[in-house]
């Protein structure tokens, strides 16, 4: 191993990376943009339901009823339809989320101390959305009864009630932001480094220069070190910058260490550039790198928990996700922020991830120097 | 070892195979110390691969060998350190200065930094790119970045050079200067191996061997190769010969 070799490698992949304009645009103006674009989308929030009302009753109760959906400050009246038609035609156009329709003899079923039926429709094309629309409705109308009981028989109430005080830990106001932010701060991470350790080798290869190389005394071992502690440092350097976002952008508290967090993120490292390292060795061109990218990235991605639960994945795919050094960082990744949790909880993520990250790495060293041969 | 002391490159029953395929059929030969050796063969006769074997990328089937005086199967490392090699292809950095890919090289040679800026001197002179040495090298004016990869080729000073088809695609002119510069190196104890296809450029080789699917269908002197391929034609000359050569079968 020799440090000057490893110096002046290392020192010529950034004169490379820094001279092209547009890499200097990719590595750090995207990630910034990304991070704050996705921050925004993924979002599972349902705050705004707009709702078209059919009203054939048109007495007090029925005005209580829109009233009770009005005061939850979720659902908004938009438009107000007269027959069933025209709310079909709002929710085909997706002008409404959501369509209530009252039937004349709605006030009079009530008063007569009977069960009366209101209609609701909601648009089940996408169906998570459309059940946690109809949970809101059903509290909406249970407020209702419980505030028409009360108000009819104020002083004949014998039980007493019972009151769930429910706190969410972690994420007190259950924003989907919490929870998807330091995802997002994990798979770019990844992106940015498989992406560009492989495209470092292939580009050597491509333009002959690899050739070149492989006559002087560099190393395969010192060829690998100073391709990939470039890639380190960019990582991680990116990786503060989108943490900054995260943290005073989208106000997600760190609660837990960043020291930990960036020593996660070096062990994460090794898996993604052992993935990229592997690339450069089955790839002869940029465009198959980056094919070949995209190829490993969707898996990690789907088969990490980012957005689609472990538990909820058939068996056997569970066991795959235990070789996606993502599922891991997500954990981390995820504790460390929202829950401030450090080694002693987090301890089986991190040996995972240090166990895994190993074998990649070196398997793809192997490899390498096979390659080179 | 007697043998190395006078001869820079010396192998004795090379061989190299590629599962069945035989690349390189038990060759020996040898290149003194300050020769400018030619080494012809038509492609795919198995030059390029003795030429890895010579700089220790590939390991030989079986055969000895040594390269400056060290072994080219049991000390590749210490080959690596004591050759320069210039390919055919240009192959350094176009989104790099001259500085900066001398400098490079300087670093993965471990020449020690204290020796960088009379070495950097030097290679600008030969090189004449001194003026352009802080330019772009994919935007120097056309023919001048072929004369960078000859100078980082030096940069060590090696033992041996090897030069694989080096003036593929260059003018007239510049190659003049190039073997120029070759026979400078040559007189200055340097050893120079060379491929090439121009058989004009071979008159310059003090000796020349050559290759046919993996094995020496001819070696000495430009004159004797073409006197014994061509006997009784006076006017004959190493093209005659290589043709002669390359296509006898009965070899």
């Amino acid at each position: 191993m020799n440090w000057l070799r490893i110096k002046e490698l290392v020192r010529k992949e950034f004169i490379q990376l820094f001279r092209d304009k547009r890499n200097r645009v990719t590595l750090f103006v995207a990630p910034f943009i990304q991070m704050l674009v996705f921050g925004y989308v993924v979002n599972y929030d349902i705050r705004n339901i707009n709702v078209a009302l059919v009203d054939h009753s048109y007495t007090y109760e029925s005005r209580k009823l829109v009233d009770t959906f009005e005061g939850s400050n979720i659902f908004h009246i938009t438009h107000y339809a007269t027959n069933d038609d025209q709310m079909e035609e709002l929710l085909l156009r997706g002008k409404v989320d959501m369509g209530i329709k009252i039937g004349p003899d709605f006030a009079g079923t009530i008063r007569k101390g009977q069960t009366a039926s209101i209609q609701i429709i909601a648009d089940g094309s996408m169906s998570n959305m459309a059940s946690m629309r109809m949970a809101y409705t059903a509290s909406v109308i249970e407020k209702f009864n419980l505030d028409t009981i009360r108000e009819l028989y104020p002083q004949q109430m014998s039980y007493g009630k019972i009151d769930a005080r429910i706190r969410t830990w972690y994420n007190p106001n259950l924003d989907s932001q919490y929870f998807f932010v330091p995802g997002i701060v994990a798979f770019l991470i990844m992106l940015i480094s498989l992406l560009l350790t492989s495209i470092a080798i292939i580009r050597e290869k491509e333009a002959g220069t690899m050739e070149q190389l492989i006559v002087t005394p560099l190393k395969a071992s010192e060829l690998i070190i100073g391709k990939t502690i470039p890639y380190i440092i960019i990582s991680l350097a990116q990786l503060s910058a989108i943490i900054v976002v995260a943290i005073y952008w989208f106000e997600i508290p760190l609660k837990g260490s960043i020291i930990l967090l960036f020593f996660a993120a070096c062990l994460f490292l090794l898996s993604t550039l052992g993935v990229g390292l592997f690339i450069s060795t089955i790839s002869a061109t940029q465009q198959q790198a980056m094919m070949t990218t995209f190829f490993f990235i969707m898996p990690f991605f789907m088969l990490s928990g980012f957005v689609f639960p472990i538990a909820n994945m058939p068996t056997f795919v569970q066991w795959l996700t235990y070789l996606n050094p993502l599922r891991y960082f997500l954990v981390i990744i995820r504790g460390i922020f929202l829950k401030g949790v450090a080694l002693e909880v987090l301890w089986p993520q991190f040996l995972a991830l240090a166990i895994l990250g190993g074998l990649v790495f070196s398997g793809a060293i192997l490899r390498f120097k096979k390659r080179l041969d | 070892m007697t043998l190395s002391n006078s001869n820079s490159i010396f192998v004795e029953n090379l061989e190299k195979k590629f599962g069945d395929f035989t690349a390189v059929n038990k060759i020996t030969f040898s290149v003194k110390k300050g020769e400018i050796f030619g080494f012809l063969g038509a492609n795919g006769s198995g030059k390029s691969t003795t030429i890895r074997m010579l700089c220790g990328i590939i390991t030989p089937t079986s055969g000895t060998g040594s390269v400056a005086g060290h072994d080219i199967v049991t000390e590749p490392e210490e080959i690596k350190h004591s050759i320069g090699y210039m390919s055919q292809k240009f192959s350094l950095y176009e989104d790099l200065t001259p500085y900066e890919n001398l400098r490079f090289y300087l670093g993965v040679y471990s020449v020690p930094p204290s020796e960088w800026e009379e070495r950097i001197d030097w290679v600008l002179n030969i090189t004449r790119l001194r003026e352009e040495k802080n330019r772009l090298t994919k935007e120097l004016p056309p023919g001048r970045p072929q004369r960078l990869p000859l100078g980082c080729s030096l940069l060590h000073k090696p033992d041996v050079l090897f030069l694989d088809e080096p003036t593929s695609g260059v003018d007239p002119i510049t190659r003049q200067h190039f073997w120029n510069f070759i026979q400078q190196l040559a007189r200055e104890g340097i050893t120079v191996f060379v491929t090439t296809h121009y058989m004009d450029e071979a008159r310059f080789c003090q000796r020349i061997v050559m290759i046919n699917e993996g094995s020496i269908v001819a070696s000495g002197s430009p004159a004797e190769i073409i006197a014994a391929a061509c006997p009784g034609k006076p006017q004959a000359d190493l093209n005659d010969a290589f043709i002669t050569l390359m296509t006898r079968t009965d070899n």
